[in-house]
């Protein structure tokens, strides 16, 4: 009873922010109701018993991803009369989106009940039973999927390699701070004890 | 030993209650079990730190309410919680409301997977400290949405400032985890705490290790710049940003944030002590020290480690912003990393996963 409590609370909460996130009118509100909308989802893979991906979830897309989101979206400066012109001009492209998702989602679960693929059956490592959520996923992800992961990592790193690269830019005539330089310096090196005459001053 | 054990599901349900009833009634037990000792313990806790501060800079600290002024915190609260709650008129109502509310109920969370005992602790989930990481990367939600929400210059560059500094240095947090979690192999802390018995010959704790103690002090250091606790407490920097993402606050508002962020940097605490220090274990496997409740270990562990807290805050001149960058991005980053290198090739040429 508590299970499908906790199931029909997650699920309806997340529906509905998922809902407000689209119908919300306020960018920075948007991106609020989505971070409740993960949260949510973070929830249900909790009651699935995907622990671990429950809380990278959280980790990655609430904690980074999301929180990047908002700093973007709060900097803007929001004009919504233009806002919704745009929302009437881009209306039939996002319906054909829509239409595409709806159809492509459908097709799925249609293929899936005439008896789908056996991508997602546990196998392997993963079946063998007491092993906990976390080490079933690297015991697959470090077997079974080690190419495909390492692929993942090495296209990561090639995109923030190429967005280091984009926005990097070498400006001259900035005087940067050297730590160890700074560190390095001794008193007798700065300070000079000087006796001017009269009149004359000191050149430096 | 077992003096402090939360109460089972198992005794309600001897008492007659259906199942669910007593799950619902141990759950709230529990959590209130936690949570009332902890409010009370931040309330001493900023007398502590006020006293120690004071005594460092040579002055008496609160000495007025109560005898050696012990009640002070009850009286600052009693104040605050009779102040008006100013919200400014250009500020977006709702969100201004709730962010203070959102920074308080993180710092409690967090709570809920700490061991106090041997399986003394509330959600003795598999993936614990991920779950405590996943829990303080929300804790810039607050500052962020209590920045933008007040509508005004300082507490937005506040704002912009603490969510780079808490996505910074958790980078490097999650790395310093990996390596606690390679040697104690699991993610569970009580099999953490559990692991660090007897670590390097009687001593209990992985910081003994010479391996896991630069990693130590890299997590002490990057647990101060997480809290925004003094020298990193850039998102506050009065001389700066006013009060920074607090400036539009006012009265219980205020007061969540006060506490809330003393609750983190107790949590910050909790983890110095349970992930390097040995938790609830005594300090040296010898018999006659187990008589001591686990209990009391971990909260005289927490006690000391907020000492240094409070110590570092009394001494340490604030960062400026791009050094702080530094020192997460440039120092600690690369240097958990290697740490990583170091530890898991040490772990695999021992055999410690065979």
């Amino acid at each position: 009873m508590i299970q499908a409590f906790a199931f029909y609370l997650f699920a309806t909460l997340m529906l509905f922010s998922g809902a407000v996130t689209i119908f919300s009118r306020n960018p920075v509100h948007s991106v609020l109701w989505l971070i409740l909308a993960f949260f949510n989802a973070a929830g249900l893979m909790v009651l699935v018993g995907a622990e671990f991906i429950a809380m990278l979830l959280v980790i990655v897309y609430v904690g980074a991803v999301a929180v990047l989101f908002l700093f973007v979206v709060m900097m803007l400066d929001i004009d919504f009369a233009e806002l919704r012109a745009g929302f009437v001009r881009n209306f039939p492209l996002g319906l054909l989106l829509a239409v595409v998702l709806f159809v492509e989602l459908f097709v799925g679960l249609v293929v899936d009940n005439a008896g789908g693929l056996a991508i997602g059956k546990t196998s392997g490592a993963a079946a063998q039973g007491a092993l906990s959520n976390t080490e079933a996923i690297g015991a697959l992800l470090y077997t079974r999927y080690l190419f495909l992961f390492e692929a993942a990592g090495v296209i990561l790193l090639v995109a923030m390699i190429g967005a280091i690269v984009l926005t990097h830019r070498q400006r001259s005539g900035v005087r940067g701070q050297n730590v160890a330089k700074q560190n390095a310096r001794r008193p007798d090196e700065a300070t000079v004890n000087m006796q001017p005459e009269i009149g004359k001053g000191v050149s430096l | 030993m077992s003096w402090f054990s939360l109460p089972p599901v198992e005794r309600f349900v001897s008492w007659g209650m259906p199942y669910e009833w007593a799950w619902g009634v141990a759950t709230v037990v529990d959590i209130l079990l936690i949570a009332l000792p902890l409010m009370l313990g931040v309330a001493m806790i900023i007398y502590a730190d006020r006293k120690i501060w004071a005594a460092m800079a040579l002055r008496r600290g609160p000495n007025v309410v109560g005898p050696f002024g012990l009640l002070q915190s009850f009286a600052d609260g009693l104040k605050v919680f009779l102040q008006e709650t100013i919200i400014p008129s250009a500020a977006n109502k709702g969100l201004f409301l709730l962010a203070p509310i959102i920074t308080f109920t993180v710092a409690l969370m967090a709570w809920a997977v700490i061991p106090f005992n041997s399986g003394a602790v509330l959600g003795n989930i598999n993936v614990g400290l991920l779950y405590v990481l996943a829990i303080s990367s929300l804790g810039v939600y607050g500052v962020v949405i209590a920045g933008w929400a007040s509508n005004s210059k300082y507490p937005f560059f506040s704002a912009m400032r603490a969510s780079a500094q808490m996505i910074s240095y958790e980078v490097s947090i999650g790395f310093i985890l990996i390596c606690v979690v390679l040697w104690a192999g699991s993610f569970n802390l009580n099999d953490i705490v559990k692991a660090q018995k007897d670590h390097i010959w009687i001593i209990n704790g992985f910081v003994a290790n010479p391996l896991l103690f630069p990693i130590w002090v890299m997590f002490l250091i990057s647990g101060m710049a997480e809290t925004a606790r003094a020298p990193f407490d850039l998102t506050e920097a009065e001389s700066e940003l006013v009060a920074g993402y607090q400036t539009e606050y006012s009265s219980m508002a205020f007061a969540l944030y006060w506490l809330g962020e003393y609750a983190n940097v107790l949590l910050m605490c909790a983890l110095n002590a349970t992930l390097f220090w040995g938790g609830y274990l005594p300090p040296l496997d010898i018999p006659i020290l187990y008589w001591i409740p686990g209990v009391v270990w971990l909260l005289g562990k927490i006690l000391f480690f907020f000492f240094i807290f409070s110590w570092v805050k009394a001494t340490v001149p604030r960062y400026r912003y791009d050094q702080l960058m530094r020192l997460g991005w440039k120092i600690f980053l690369p240097l958990s990393l290697v740490f990583v290198f170091l530890i898991s090739g040490y772990l695999m040429a021992t055999g410690h996963f065979a």
